[in-house]
């Protein structure tokens, strides 16, 4: 019984405290969102508030039960978690029924249960597995190739449903990926992908073009700290474009500027690389490729968006960016959720108060934008504290990741922390304009027994190992 | 991996960056920029209930008995309201003018947003009359509803009555909304989900002055009422009117049911009320008035009152004893006025032998207590408990002792003991013994038969062993009745035995007890039956079914103190048959008719005194 008692002293119980207040707010704030005159009580089992009561309750006992299992159990048993989970993935593609368009549910009953939540702590388990074995290696293409089958092979599943939303939430793992020893040039081409991805989308081809040129230009400038060089690519590839604007003013072509501004590019990086290859500047090389391959991904971006993408990503996308705006239609729901949240003010509306996450103008408040009701009852005073809140557990999380002394704990920790830090962003960033719409739920908040239990299941597991973090695990 | 660990510090930056940044773009939103507050404030919903109209509700000829007619609700969101006079407008609308403000502080103080209603269920006449200057007052709105019409002033308790949802029932189900009405008694409880329809909501989106700028995203929102469905009852409504007005003055009930069908033709209390009063403003003074009224005119006796069923429960004791082989067609027992057992003694005033037939005809109680002695000392138990649990299974299969499971609401059990339930009070550890039971055997003792079970009996009966579950509703409006009333329950008995049953019945009304009610031309089968009651004269209980070959009518009657089956009910029930089947009185009877419409048991001293002999 000795192992038992410690149990319960091991547990860190910050972690659970801020888990049941999140849970709780949740639960008020889901009050506030449906509230409905006739059904006053907050235990009404007929409404949503009544049924969130009910799944914390369950949730706090799954919580329980996972603690009182041997933390060895989940270590020993991840792969099975896993293909148990891939198995459902699958199923569900067969059995599942669909809602909104997309195959995500079994219906048993009166039960529904959606077997994507639970594919994130499975997976998690399973990375961990993978990256905690002895004979695992960063450095081989054969242990990159794992990892990224491990992670790929339920998003593309859940790609599948099709729900986005869900399967872009395993990006996290390249968080974890870096934590554990991922190059971070990786982690670089990633944020730079994105980034271009979004700016190719912003600004027309030829500024975009100028503004790479000019990153190309810091980028030689703080590796090689020689100015000569940096005022000489300058002045020659403005003078070239200006040749080339010059010829099409004269002749009077109308050249797009597009092509003005590639006319006089090229010429000038051929004359670089020819000008490269006799110095042998190593780092000047990578930057060059690195430039050219950004341009060729930027003429890949307007193919990727316009024939691959769907109609409604592209809608959320352009909505997000501002290149297209339409309040009543693909941007109402963020439009509606601005005006909920900034008509809180500093100290919010109060409890109950909210009069646009009352009257159905914001879509889906209880569930992906319940966080327009804290904001519009509980103002910016509210919203700070909740944002304080999930950063704090985040944070606790990432520092009880680090004092485990098996990497099995420490990756999962990490994989938790991430996956509900990306859940976090996603979520709040969409109620307030700073994200497309991506319909995730906000961890321990949102309405919903599936995604409040995957939640659940996920922490929990990580409290338990983490409890026995002074035992030898397997 | 220690090599790495440096790295948290980059993932925990990101987690701050992140919280900072929207900790920064909420600032923005919330504190530093005030247009999403003037967006908000245009941002005005108003939510419109349609409220769709209830179903009407038809005779079985499609004669209207209840129909709609509009009223208007006064709505008031305290919000939008600008200065006005109270006082006026409470004079406009006819509303006493502290009520009025006392009303308008309620509606403050339950929401300054959101509509509540003020003045419930204006007429159709004032709305008229005050639309144009209604139409000037900000934050005022008008909402229309529809309130219940009756025609026919008939079968209130059968229809029963439209109320205003309670806290209660909006905690049960969702669909009601504080201020919905629902159906409380009768048809209009049984059949609300029907008759209700499917309430709407349309949005509409109104700027800050409170005007309509159009539907809230096109409609995509709006949901459409469905009105309630039509119901065809199975009343017929002449029958029914025919009815109530032999048994005014009169306390009791009337039931007729088609026994080939189980459709319930006519169900009448007396005392009774105009249906109409418990409709509208007026509603909840007239229903108090109506509750505390010592004739209990709200009390549905035909489905609720439970009096012991008299010598009417005789048919029940001989088909049991010969289905159960305890006696045959012809065996007979002796009268010698009545049956005596050492101090024992059942009164009766005959001095013959009697077979089946004439055991009825003539009423011999002594017969029913041999015959009862007979079944319960059946060789084929082992006990008198077990012949009697045989027994009493019988007579739940007659439909006594539990409820029939019609679609009318307020249906009673009744009752018919239970053997746990003399082995408690009777005989607690004696041995079981047929005498302290055998008033059962002429309907006497602890027995509680509701008229509507006696009806249903007379049904089964007249079909010679079978009887379909009563009920009310013969069509709804695009969908079928239940599946159950259209199924035959069967009583147990075999067929064959019901001759000599329905033989005596016959000369029940040829030279029996019933003679004085025998109708020319139509072959009745009936039996009279006095109702012991302990709280003063004994009630008046007739059943009959005819004619005897393809019955198309059984009734039952009680008249409260009209003692002899034969004096009220009787009469009333040859009445009630002669008028569906012949649709009018024959001429040799009218006398019977217009001294029943005259009779007057209400009044103490009219009350005719009882002297003794058993019928």
């Amino acid at each position: 019984m000795a192992t038992r008692n410690k149990l319960w002293a091991n547990i860190d119980w910050i972690t659970f405290f801020v888990f049941l207040l999140l849970a709780l707010l949740g639960w008020i704030n889901i009050y506030a969102a449906v509230y409905d005159d006739s059904h006053k009580s907050i235990l009404d089992i007929s409404q949503r508030y009544g049924k969130q009561m009910l799944w914390i309750l369950a949730a706090l006992v799954i919580g329980f039960a996972i603690l009182i299992i041997e933390s060895n159990f989940y270590v020993f048993f991840a792969w099975a978690f896993y293909g148990l989970t891939i198995f459902l993935l699958i199923l569900v593609l067969f059995v599942g029924v669909e809602i909104n368009g997309s195959k995500s549910w079994f219906i048993i009953g009166d039960f529904q249960i959606q077997p994507s939540e639970f594919a994130k702590f499975s997976t998690s388990l399973a990375v961990a597995k993978l990256m905690s074995g002895y004979n695992f290696r960063f450095g081989s293409p054969a242990g990159l190739l794992r990892v990224g089958v491990v992670i790929l092979l339920p998003a593309l599943l859940i790609l599948l449903q099709p729900d986005t939303g869900s399967a872009i939430v395993f990006a996290s793992f390249l968080l974890v990926l870096y934590r554990e020893g991922l190059s971070g040039v990786v982690l670089f081409f990633a944020a730079l992908t994105v980034v271009l991805f979004l700016l190719s989308l912003l600004v027309p081809n030829y500024l975009l073009l100028v503004i790479l040129f000019l990153g190309a230009l810091a980028a030689h400038y703080i590796l090689n700290q020689r100015f000569r060089m940096v005022y000489m690519a300058l002045g020659i590839t403005s003078g070239m474009v200006l040749l080339v604007a010059l010829a099409d003013r004269i002749t009077g072509a109308g050249l797009d500027p597009e092509v003005i501004v590639l006319g006089g590019m090229i010429p000038a990086l051929a004359w670089f690389l020819f000008w490269i290859s006799r110095h042998r500047i190593k780092r000047t090389m990578v930057i060059i490729l690195v430039f050219v391959s950004s341009v060729a991904f930027t003429y890949s971006v307007d193919f990727v968006f316009n024939e691959i993408l769907e109609k409604h990503h592209r809608d959320r996308i352009n909505e997000l960016l501002g290149i297209q705006s339409d309040p009543l239609g693909a941007g109402y729901n963020v439009n509606q959720s601005k005006i909920a949240i900034g008509s809180g003010g500093f100290l919010g509306k109060g409890f109950l108060r909210g009069t646009q996450t009352k009257y159905n103008f914001v879509p889906e408040q209880s569930t992906d934008f319940i966080f327009c009701t804290v904001g519009e009852e509980w103002g910016f005073a509210g919203s700070a504290v909740v944002i304080f809140l999930f950063i704090f557990l985040f944070i606790r999380l990432i520092i009880l990741a680090e004092r485990q002394r098996s990497a099995f704990s420490r990756i999962y920790g990490y994989s938790v922390a991430i996956i509900l830090f990306f859940h976090f962003m996603v979520n709040i960033g969409m109620t307030i304009g700073l994200m497309p719409v991506i319909g995730i739920p906000l961890p321990f908040f949102s309405y919903g027994g599936s995604s409040l239990w995957a939640f659940t299941v996920l922490l929990f597991i990580f409290l338990r190992l983490d409890a026995s973090r002074l035992d030898k695990l397997v | 991996m220690a090599a790495f660990s440096d790295r948290k510090t980059l993932i925990t930056g990101i987690f701050v960056v992140v919280g900072i940044i929207f900790l920064l773009r909420l600032f923005q939103l919330q504190v530093a920029d005030s247009t999403y507050k003037r967006f908000a404030d245009n941002n005005a919903l108003r939510k419109v209930v349609q409220y769709p109209a209830r179903g009407l509700i038809y005779d079985r000829n499609h004669e209207l008995l209840v129909y709609n007619k509009a009223a208007y609700d006064l709505l008031v969101i305290p919000r939008e309201t600008g200065r006005f006079d109270t006082l006026a407008f409470a004079a406009m609308l006819d509303v006493p003018a502290d009520l009025f403000t006392a009303e308008l502080k309620k509606a403050s103080a339950y929401s300054r947003y959101k509509p509540s209603v003020i003045v419930k269920q204006i007429s159709h006449e004032k709305y008229a009359s005050i639309q144009e200057q209604l139409y000037k007052m900000k934050g005022f709105y008008i909402q229309s509803r529809t309130l219940r019409e009756y025609p026919r002033r008939i079968a209130a308790h059968a229809l029963g009555y439209v109320g205003e949802v309670t806290q209660a029932m909006i905690d049960s189900n969702a669909y009601y909304q504080s201020g919905d009405y629902i159906g409380i008694s009768g048809i209009e409880a049984a059949y609300e989900e029907e008759l209700r329809g499917e309430k709407g909501v349309k949005y509409y989106m109104v700027d800050v002055h409170n005007r309509i700028q159009g539907s809230y995203l096109e409609g995509e929102m709006d949901t459409i009422a469905r009105i309630g469905r039509n119901l065809t009852t199975t009343i017929d409504y002449r029958l029914q009117e025919y009815a109530e007005k032999l048994m005014q003055n009169k306390r009791g009930s009337v039931v007729a049911i088609e026994p080939s069908t189980g459709e319930v033709l006519a169900l009448v209390n007396a005392p009774s009320y105009d249906p109409n009063l418990l409709v509208g403003r007026a509603r909840g003074r007239n229903y108090s008035l109506l509750l505390s009224d010592p004739v209990k005119p709200l009390f549905n006796r035909a489905l609720m009152a439970q009096y012991p069923p008299g010598s009417t429960f005789k048919m029940a004791q001989a088909l049991v004893a010969l289905e159960e082989g305890a006696i045959t067609p012809q065996t007979r027992f002796h009268c010698a006025g009545g049956y005596s057992s050492g101090s024992f003694r059942v009164a009766c005033h005959h001095n013959q032998s009697f077979e089946v037939v004439e055991s009825i005809a003539r009423s011999c109680n002594a017969y029913y207590v041999y015959a009862f002695r007979a079944i319960l000392e059946n060789p084929r138990y082992a006990s008198i408990r077990e012949a009697y649990d045989a027994w009493r299974e019988y007579m739940l299969k007659f439909g006594f002792g539990r409820t029939l499971g019609s679609d009318l609401k307020n249906e009673l059990k009744g009752m018919v003991p239970t053997s746990d339930y003399y082995q408690r009070y009777v005989f607690g550890t004696a041995r079981w013994r047929a005498l302290p039971i055998i008033s059962l055997s002429i309907g006497q003792g602890e027995l509680g038969i509701t008229p509507f079970q006696l009806a249903n009996y007379c049904a089964m009966l007249a079909n010679r062993g079978y009887y379909y579950i009563p009920h009310i509703v013969r069509e709804i409006e695009g969908r079928e009745i239940p599946e159950k009333f259209r199924v035959r329950q069967e009583s147990g008995i075999s067929r064959s035995y019901f001759e000599p049953v329905i033989e005596g019945m016959e000369q029940v009304m040829t030279a029996g007890t019933g003679a004085r009610s025998a109708i020319p031309g139509i072959a009745v089968c009936g039996k009279t039956g006095t109702a012991q009651n302990p709280h003063g004269a004994d009630h008046s209980v007739f059943m009959a079914f005819a004619p005897r070959e393809n019955p198309r009518i059984a009734v039952s009657v009680y008249v409260e103190n009209g003692i002899w089956g034969a004096t009220y009910a009787a009469p009333i029930s040859s009445l009630v048959i002669e008028k569906y089947l012949n649709d009018t009185i024959s001429s040799q009877r009218l006398w019977l008719e217009e001294s029943m419409l005259k009779a007057n048991l209400m009044n103490p001293s009219m009350i005719p005194v009882n002297d003794g002999d058993e019928e």
